[in-house]
This record gives structure tokens, C-alpha cells and sequence, in this order.
């Protein structure tokens, strides 16, 4: 079964808030993970291991240096989710 | 064919004694700061340490595991005569022949007890404890010395951004030996070679050789660099944090332990990140104590775990017949896991 944008979105702010505590209303898609959402670049290893278990995609090491924002993630989820 | 008559070992075994050292010398943040470009804040931040012991020229490898091993015997209440195996985990013992065990063997007057040293980087110490239990259950020796012990500062590029803060020095022993109850669960270990690049020295010794010269690493000076431990840290990460958490989860089912039943656990002390993002996806209750120790040790490869048992002993943080699991994890890659009874 393939995610919608709003479901990965939703998804992933649950993660976030999970991982780094940040309110799930605050995950928007034009936010980046690293200047406003606290998430560092060890959080977003924990946020990519989260998103691969939940959305079944695979996001190896050298792809996670360009999910800048949580619409990169998203895009990069909507394309490779299997 | 003759019959050949099996040795008669304990059906169980338990950790009688620990002890640790750890070098004189304090080494903080801002001391690394003088050849990195970075932050005491962002040391702390990354990896959760604020100082770490090195080494001086006093404090070999030999001299710090007699220090440690000689603690774990009087732990343990027996005599060193009564070792019939020293087992030494080490990468940094810096003479390729003879062992390091043999000469602690000697120096602290066992009755020519088998030594040897084993190379399993930071899960050096559950590889070790892994023998000695077998050991002890095939009857080859009744007790069994398993040191870990590192001088990583020797093994550090202090200009490595990606290292130079994470190490260091120091060494933790304990003395397995006969239990008449289990209290050693089973070790879920392995090895995944094709990691093997992930964290591992720059160059070979053998490169040193005259000739291949030309090709080694050298500093800004041109000074020819010793070879130092590197790692891609992410990759290192990742796999820590999602695959050891499974393999600590595997070693309590093997023992039947549910994180409930837990007192004390003790992960390799690599990154506090790495320790908070396992303690979480075990869901271990509040009321298990969690070894921190790298903290103010940094990461000293072997000796890590042993050193934070010794301290969370004294410190009274845990107590003697608590139920703690421990899980070692490094360079190449390798991990071991298991659930012990505290001495
Ligand atoms: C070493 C470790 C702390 C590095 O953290 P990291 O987040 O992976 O670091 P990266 O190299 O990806 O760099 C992330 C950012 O921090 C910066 N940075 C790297 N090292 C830095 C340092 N020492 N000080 C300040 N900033 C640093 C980078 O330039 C980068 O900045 P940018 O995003 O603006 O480009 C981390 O990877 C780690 O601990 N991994 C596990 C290693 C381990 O425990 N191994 C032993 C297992 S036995």
C-alpha cells in the first residue's frame, strides 16, 4: 500500500516528536529539520531508521545528507516507498 | 579407539570479582580543542563527553591490566593460583608476539595459567567472558582472568575531527569461575565483515616497511603519521543504534529476562546518543539503572564495559546479584550480547 503525502507528513511528525520532542502541529513541510526543528544530524539517523521501519522505503547513508526539510523527506518517501 | 574421557567442568558460571583502572591523567574538552575545529558544546552535544583519561608513559597496557586484574582476584576473593586462563582483550598491545596475557599471567603469579589475547574491539569483553564461560563449563580451568584493556589515545589522530574526541584509556578485568546456579545467560554475538571498513586503522603496519614508505599518511610537516583508528561515524551510528538495540533485545530473550526483571544495563560506551536511542527502543523501565560512564571515560573500547561495572559497583549505583545486560559492539563489525548476574 502506497502513503499519501499527508500520511507520510503526519507520520513523520510523529517521529520527530518522538525523537527530538518538538510538537507534532510544528512538522510542517517546509520545515527544516536541523534549523527548526532541533533534529541533529545524529536525530536525523534516528529519524531516517524511524521512517524506513514505518514507510518500508530504504534511505541509505548518502541520501540522508540532501533531506534537508521535511518536504524533501517526503518526496523521497512518496518516490522509493516500495 | 580408545574412549576419551570428557573434563569435568561447572554446569554454570558467574563473574566473581571486577575491578578497573583508569590513568592519571584527565584529559577535558578543551584540551582536544587545541588541534580540532570544534565546540566543548558540541562534543557534549554529539557524544555526551566532557573528559577522558590518557595515558601516561608509566601506564602501558601491562601496567594497567595488572592494576585492574589484581583488584577483580582480591573482588573475587581467590588467589591468583587458581587462574587457569588470562584472557586479554585488546587492539592496542603494540608487539604482534609475544601475547600481553602471557606476561600478566606471569607477573601476577598464576601457576603457568593459559594465556592468550583476543582481538573483538569494543565487543572484545563479551567475546572474552564467552570463552571463559566455556571454558570453566569443558573444565579447562576452573577460574578465568578476562581483562579488556586499551590505550586508544596511542591509536588517536588528534587532528581527526571525527575522533579525536571519542577515546580513551584504561582497563577493567573480571574473574569468571563455577557457579552452582545460571548466571551467565546465553551470548548472541556475530560478526559482519562486510562492515569491516567502517572502523578500522589507516594504515597496516607492514606498510612501514622501507619501500612502501612513499604511500603513508603524512601531517601537515610531512611527518610520517602512526596509523590511528578512523570511522564513518553515521554508518557507525545507524547501525548501533538500530541493529544493536535488536541483538540487546535478542540476549534477553535468550535469558528469559524481560526488561522488567532488569536491575542494571551496560552498553559499550561508545556515544551517549547511542546509549539514550537503545535505552528508548528497549523500552526499559525507569527503575533500570544505566551505565554512563563514557561520560567522563570516553570510549575505551574493551575496557569499557568492565570499567563501568567496576564504578556503578562502588558508586553503589548497582549491587552485587543485580541482573544486568551488557552488549559490546565495534570495529570489525563485531557485537556480543549477554545477561549477567553482578558480582
Ligand atoms: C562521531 C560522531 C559524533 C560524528 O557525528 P555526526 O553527526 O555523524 O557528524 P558528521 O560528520 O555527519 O557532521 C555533522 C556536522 O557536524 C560538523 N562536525 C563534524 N565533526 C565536528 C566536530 N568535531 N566539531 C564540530 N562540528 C563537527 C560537520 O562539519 C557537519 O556540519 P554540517 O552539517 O554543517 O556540514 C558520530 O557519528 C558518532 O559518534 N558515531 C558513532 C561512532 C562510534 O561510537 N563509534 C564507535 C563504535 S565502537
Amino acid at each position: 500500500m502506497a502513503y499519501t503525502q499527508d500520511e507520510i507528513v503526519k507520520g513523520l511528525a510523529e517521529i520527530v516528536n518522538e525523537i527530538a520532542g518538538i510538537p507534532v502541529e510544528e512538522v510542517k513541510i517546509d520545515k527544516s529539520f536541523t534549523d527548526d526543528l532541533d533534529v541533529d544530524s545524529l536525530s536525523m539517523v534516528e529519524v531516517v531508521v524511524a521512517a524506513e521501519e514505518r514507510f518500508d522505503v530504504k534511505i541509505p547513508d548518502e541520501d540522508v545528507k540532501n533531506l534537508k526539510t521535511v518536504g524533501d523527506a517526503t518526496d523521497y518517501i512518496l518516490k522509493h516507498q516500495g | 579407539m580408545s574412549k576419551i574421557k570428557p573434563g569435568k567442568g561447572s554446569p554454570y558460571a558467574r563473574i566473581l570479582g571486577v575491578g578497573g583502572y583508569r590513568p592519571t591523567r584527565v584529559v577535558p574538552n578543551e584540551e582536544i580543542l587545541q588541534h580540532i575545529d570544534s565546540s566543548d558544546e558540541w562534543i557534549r552535544s554529539r557524544s555526551g563527553i566532557a573528559t577522558r583519561h590518557w595515558a601516561g608513559p608509566e601506564e602501558t597496557v601491562a601496567e594497567m591490566s595488572l592494576e585492574a586484574a589484581g583488584k577483580a582476584i582480591a573482588n573475587a576473593g581467590i588467589s591468583a593460583q587458581q587462574i587457569g586462563a588470562v584472557i586479554i582483550s585488546t587492539v592496542s598491545h603494540f608487539k604482534q608476539t609475544p601475547s600481553i596475557a602471557t606476561e600478566i599471567a606471569h607477573r601476577l603469579g598464576t601457576e603457568k595459567a593459559a594465556a592468550f589475547d583476543i582481538s573483538a574491539a569494543c565487543a572484545g569483553f563479551g567475546y572474552g567472558l564467552t570463552i571463559a564461560k566455556g571454558l570453566i563449563s569443558e573444565g579447562s580451568a576452573e577460574y578465568v582472568l578476562v581483562v579488556g584493556v586499551e590505550r586508544l589515545s596511542d591509536l588517536t589522530d588528534v587532528t581527526d575531527r571525527s575522533t579525536a574526541f571519542l577515546f580513551g584509556d584504561g582497563a577493567g578485568a573480571v574473574v569468571v569461575g563455577p557457579s552452582a546456579e545460571p548466571a551467565m545467560g546465553p551470548t548472541v554475538w556475530g560478526s559482519e565483515g562486510d562492515k569491516a571498513d567502517t572502523i578500522t586503522q589507516t594504515v597496516a603496519w607492514d606498510r612501514f616497511r622501507v619501500g612502501d614508505v612513499a604511500e603513508l599518511p603524512v601531517s601537515e610537516d610531512g611527518e610520517l603519521k602512526f596509523p590511528a583508528i578512523r570511522q564513518e561515524g553515521q554508518t557507525v551510528f545507524r547501525w548501533a543504534v538500530f541493529e544493536m538495540a535488536k541483538v540487546a533485545q535478542q540476549a534477553l530473550d535468550a535469558a528469559g529476562v524481560s526488561p522488567e526483571d532488569l536491575d542494571v544495563f551496560i552498553p559499550h560506551q561508545a556515544n551517549m546518543r547511542i546509549i539514550d536511542s537503545m535505552v528508548k527502543t528497549l523500552k526499559l523501565p525507569e527503575n533500570v539503572v544505566v551505565a554512563r560512564d563514557v561520560e567522563t571515560t570516553g570510549n575505551t573500547s574493551a575496557a569499557s564495559i568492565p570499567l563501568a561495572m567496576e564504578r556503578m559497583l562502588a558508586t553503589g549505583a548497582a549491587k552485587s546479584g543485580d541482573t544486568a545486560l551488557i552488549i559490546g559492539f565495534g570495529a570489525g563489525l563485531v557485537y556480543a550480547a549477554t545477561v549477567v548476574t553482578l558480582p
